[in-house]
């Protein structure tokens, strides 16, 4: 499997450290909604199909990436920074080394 | 007489095999039932089986979307063992492994159980005490164990590198002798036929497509073959939990479906002789009475519901393999097929009433099922026949998650990649 990391291109999947379901929330720190940590630490929608997931390039750029890949054909069919690096990438890009 | 027994061979083999009946029969669906259980692999074979056989309800239907024991039941690598750690995970893991002693006899079919005992592999003086600690509390509620040297360990598995100067040297190991194996399929299939003989419904090619409902109660389930009625629905669906459950109007549950992949090698002169397990990673071998090696490691690491696994897990379980057993370096390997696992967020099942009213829920295998399967289907039975759970799996709620109760023997946290 191969994931298109936004910074350093395609690279195998050994590169990569799973983070698991990127759909959950973190309540805020000083939330004292059991119920919401609860469903936060434990609760899962574990799709048959595509589903919102983090990953991190830690044997790489050590970016945050959101992928969106199917559990039933591993496709993938987006992968974007979870937050910031993309001034840095679009600067990349433009300056053509990915 | 028995159905299967030396005399019955005997007679069918002058009468040239003519009398033999199919181990199961292939009814319809009927309307209702009084129980339904969801998926027809080991745990919900042995769940209808004993339903029928401990507790008398005999119009219960097991219901499979594809062919009897297709899924985890007929992939695993066969190892039966109870070393756990934590009590409540050692009082049901030894309950099953009591019912496994006696289960050739109790299903008149030979599941070739075979106790070569279990041997965790420590490889730092850390990890030894840890493992004296787990030997010591197994012993104390009177399981089975007994730490051995190294010295010990190369007389029992010649093979193995015991030198100083492996990859990672072996200081010792944790065994216990009651361990083994079973042949997988024949588990599915005696406890088909003793479910069968015993007036239940095996219905395969049945796809469950929907739950049901009268008021706020389960009632029967749509399939692709009708709507079949009944006032208890089982689910025991391991990998397939999250998407049945979904059905159900569930839409999360503390599981993670993901691929564990197994492998065997040609088939090879006796080389081993118990379940061995690696200590610096995530490997276990045992030879199959066939001769092939099976074996297997960890899990891909992110969700899938692919029954077949990816290249950088088969590289990582040979090296282990390797660093083991160097001279196994040439042997080919003949197969290797991956599994769904229902990882629950403890590394522990869920056997309990509801979530709904009529409902009932056998989950959370992660990738030790296969040797839970007579307790789970024994305590799932019970759960469902006396609407409460037996004590042995009492502690196996879905609730514990969110009561601060889980069950984590290896001490992990919610990451079920790495249960």
């Amino acid at each position: 499997m191969l994931i298109t990391c936004p910074y350093c291109g395609p690279r195998d999947v050994i590169e990569f450290t799973y983070q698991g379901d990127g759909n959950r929330e973190r309540p805020q720190p000083a939330s004292q909604d059991l119920d919401a940590w609860n469903a936060y630490v434990y609760d899962r929608l574990n799709p048959a199909g595509d589903h919102n997931e983090i990953w991190q390039h830690s044997g790489g750029c050590r970016a945050h990436l959101r992928v969106v890949r199917n559990t039933l054909t591993h496709e993938i069919s987006s992968v974007a920074f979870t937050r910031g690096h993309h001034k840095v990438a679009a600067r990349h890009k433009a300056e053509g080394k990915i | 007489m028995a159905e299967y027994s030396a005399f019955s061979l005997l007679k069918n083999a002058l009468t040239g095999n003519k009398d033999w009946k199919p181990a199961w029969r292939k009814p319809n669906p009927k309307a209702s039932y009084d129980v339904i259980v969801i998926g027809g692999g080991g745990h919900g074979l042995s769940t209808a089986y004993y339903l029928a056989k401990e507790h008398g309800i005999t119009n219960v239907a097991v219901l499979e979307k594809g062919w009897l024991g297709s899924g985890n039941v007929g992939r695993n690598t066969t190892a039966v063992r109870s070393n756990y750690l934590l009590p409540a995970n050692t009082r049901f893991y030894e309950h099953s492994m009591k019912l496994w002693e006696n289960l050739s006899h109790d299903l008149n079919y030979n599941v070739m159980f075979s106790q070569r005992g279990c041997l965790n592999l420590a490889h730092t003086p850390a990890q030894f005490d840890e493992f004296a600690r787990r030997g010591n509390a197994m012993r104390h509620l009177g399981v089975d164990a007994e730490l051995m040297t190294t010295a010990e360990i190369a007389r029992l598995v010649p093979a193995l590198d015991v030198s100083a100067t492996a990859r990672f040297p072996i200081v010792g190991g944790l065994m216990q002798r009651r361990a083994g194996t079973a042949r997988h399929d024949a588990v599915a299939w005696g406890y088909a036929r003793g479910a069968d003989r015993r007036g239940v419904d095996i219905i395969e090619n049945c796809e469950v497509t929907g739950f049901l409902r009268d008021g706020d109660r389960i009632s029967g389930v749509t399939t692709s073959r009708g709507e079949v009625r009944a006032s208890k629905v089982a689910v025991a669906v391991a990998g397939s939990t999250g998407q049945v459950m979904r059905l159900a109007g569930i839409d999360t549950m503390p599981i993670e479906s993901h691929v564990l992949q197994a492998f065997v090698t040609e088939s090879l002169k006796p080389f081993i002789n118990t379940v061995l397990t690696f200590g610096m990673g995530h490997f276990y071998m045992s030879q199959s009475d066939k001769g092939g090696l099976v074996y297997g490691g960890d899990l891909d690491g992110y969700n899938s519901y692919a029954q077949r696994g990816s290249l950088p897990v088969v590289d990582e379980v040979m090296s282990e393999m390797l660093a083991l057993f160097p001279g196994l370096a040439r042997v080919r390997m003949l197969r290797n097929w991956g599994g769904v696992c229902d990882m629950s967020m403890d590394g522990s099942p869920i056997i309990t009433t509801g979530p709904l009213r009529g409902m009932y829920l056998n989950c959370g295998w992660c990738y030790g099922g296969f040797k839970a399967t007579p307790a789970s289907g024994w305590c799932f039975a019970w759960t469902i026949a006396k609407d409460e759970p037996h004590d042995i799996n009492a502690p196996f709620t879905l609730d514990r998650f969110h009561r601060g109760l889980v069950i984590d023997d290896k001490g992990q946290g919610a990451m079920p990649r790495l249960h």
